[in-house]
């Protein structure tokens, strides 16, 4: 990285072993999260042990990919000039039904329809070079 | 040993043109050792920080290879904004154990003139989480704009309130001669100026500065040989909750709640009989969202009383008397260790024109990532 050359690239998220398996569901349209099958503990991002109860190996469920918007905020000023055409976008922190956060970008509408408490369903985004990245747009029940 | 802080100094702050990483370093560590009256022989302890502009591996061994020096106990912390006061209070514990005399601690950047504005920005950006953050766009004013609106939403914080911490520190930084930013600012500019990470606009915004800061933690007794100005460290403590804004585990209280009980319970005071507060002010809603979780006010009415002038240099709680991070300057780890440096030239009555009257004990607080690591001081009058 150059920080005073920024490159125009948005960044992609760079699979670890810990995540490979989140990022290949994202890829068929699935979104998961971890829930210890000895303590029961949701947790997220994807770990090899519970960070409840210590136990190894949480286990992978599928989300329904249902949600509230927790808080948000619509970012004028762009982190670099990858994200600068994309201003004014919504950055939003979803509470998914089954107990774990995901920071995501609120689609499907202008940025001022966010809201705290907006029900929201994830979308998948493709990512240039392959997957794709969870995003949420309002629920229209 | 008791430890006190027995030499406090800093550089000019803003657009230093032609400054260097080191070199602002070693300008601030030379003041700090000529306040403490301390040849650079006689510090046997270096604690440094990091570097946006000049990162290096092991910056503390780049500072004394450069200072000249060669100190029995060296290391370097990286505790975004929380850094400076850890630095203190790792110090204190060193000069407690008997393992240093004399620690030097100094922080600087050239952030401004080696970064530029959109490199600062962008380098702080990526602090955010690698695959579930920064993909996203998020920016460190858009990870604090999440806090300020559920602050709103949970605690009725209001714009209005925000604009008032940007326009009293102003107040503050007009009375400091070295601050960077000295020109009137009133409600409505603050009110309507363009928006950055809504609810955030550009003056709940910190700078980004050059500039650099250092102090000298003694032992009392090696102390009293070479100063009369030593300030007491009464009590210290921190406590670290996530890194993420996605792992924030509450968005209208903070971890500054626990490190500055036990600052309290160390020192034997409570906010009550704080003289002037030095708080991390990184954004409005920092130091708003801190000022509450700390119990300086009740949730929900620290906005309200900031609109009352609580604040000022001569309200309930004189706060960010030099100007803080929003008007004096922000150079990285030294942005925190300003409020260190205001502190205690407030409890030796240096303060000149932004002086509270007969302050004698001072709470200064840092938190570095988002709220994540926070660290919390209390000094006093020797």
């Amino acid at each position: 990285m150059t920080a005073t050359d920024p490159s125009p690239m948005k960044p992609v998220p760079l699979v670890t072993a810990d995540t490979r398996a989140f990022w290949d569901a994202c890829a068929e349209g699935a979104l998961t999260f971890q829930r210890c099958a000895a303590c029961g503990h949701v947790q997220f991002p994807p770990r090899p042990f519970c960070t409840e109860c210590r136990a190894a190996g949480p286990g992978m469920e599928r989300s329904a990919g249902l949600g509230t918007i927790h808080s948000f905020t619509i970012v004028h000023r762009a982190p670099t000039a990858a994200f600068k055409a994309d201003t004014p976008y919504v950055l939003a922190l979803v509470d998914f039904d089954e107990g774990f956060r995901l920071m995501v970008n609120l689609r499907g509408g202008p940025p001022s329809d966010a809201r705290i408490g907006l029900r929201v369903r994830v979308l998948f985004e493709p990512l240039a070079g392959g997957g794709a990245l969870p995003q949420v747009r309002p629920l229209v029940e | 040993m008791t430890p006190v802080i027995s030499g406090a100094a800093d550089t000019a702050v803003g657009r230093l043109d032609g400054s260097g990483c080191m070199a602002l370093h070693a300008e601030a560590a030379s003041a700090a050792l000529a306040d403490a009256g301390l040849r650079a022989d006689e510090v046997d302890g270096v604690l440094c920080a990091y570097s946006l502009a000049e990162p290096h591996l092991m910056l503390s061994s780049v500072f004394n290879e450069y200072f000249g020096i060669a100190p029995s106990y060296s290391a370097a912390v990286q505790a975004g904004g929380a850094t400076a006061c850890a630095l203190v209070m790792q110090a204190a514990a060193l000069v407690r154990a008997g393992i240093c005399r004399n620690v030097l601690a100094v922080c600087a950047d050239n952030r401004l003139t080696g970064l530029g504005r959109n490199g600062a920005v962008a380098a702080l950006a990526e602090v955010g989480h690698p695959q579930f953050e920064r993909p996203y766009g998020m920016s460190i004013p858009a990870a604090y704009a999440l806090v300020a609106r559920r602050c709103m939403h949970e605690r009725g914080v209001t714009a209005e309130h925000l604009a008032a911490i940007s326009v009293t520190q102003r107040g503050h930084a007009r009375r400091h001669p070295k601050a960077q930013a000295r020109d009137p600012l009133t409600m409505e500019q603050a009110l309507s100026a363009r928006m950055i990470a809504d609810p955030l606009r550009l003056f709940d915004c910190c700078l980004v500065s050059d500039g650099g800061a250092a102090l000298v933690i003694s032992a009392a007794d090696a102390a009293a040989d070479h100063t009369d100005r030593a300030v007491s460290i009464l009590g210290y403590g921190q406590m670290n909750t996530h890194e993420h804004a996605f792992a924030m585990p509450s968005l209208t209280d903070f971890g500054c709640r626990q490190s500055a009980a036990q600052a309290f319970a160390m020192a034997g005071l409570t906010p009550a009989d704080i003289d002037v507060a030095e708080i991390y002010d990184s954004f409005t809603i920092t130091l708003l969202a801190e000022l509450e979780s700390i119990g300086f006010f009740p949730k929900g009415e620290a906005g309200p009383a900031i609109l009352d002038g609580a604040l000022e240099l001569d309200g309930i709680l004189p706060c960010n008397t030099h100007g803080g991070l929003l008007s004096y300057g922000h150079s990285g780890a030294a942005g925190g260790m300003f409020h260190i440096v205001e502190a205690v030239r407030q409890l030796r009555g240096e303060a000149e024109a932004r002086q509270v009257a007969g302050a004698e004990t001072a709470f200064v607080h840092g938190d570095g990532g988002i709220l994540s690591a926070h660290c919390s001081l209390i000094l006093g009058r020797a």
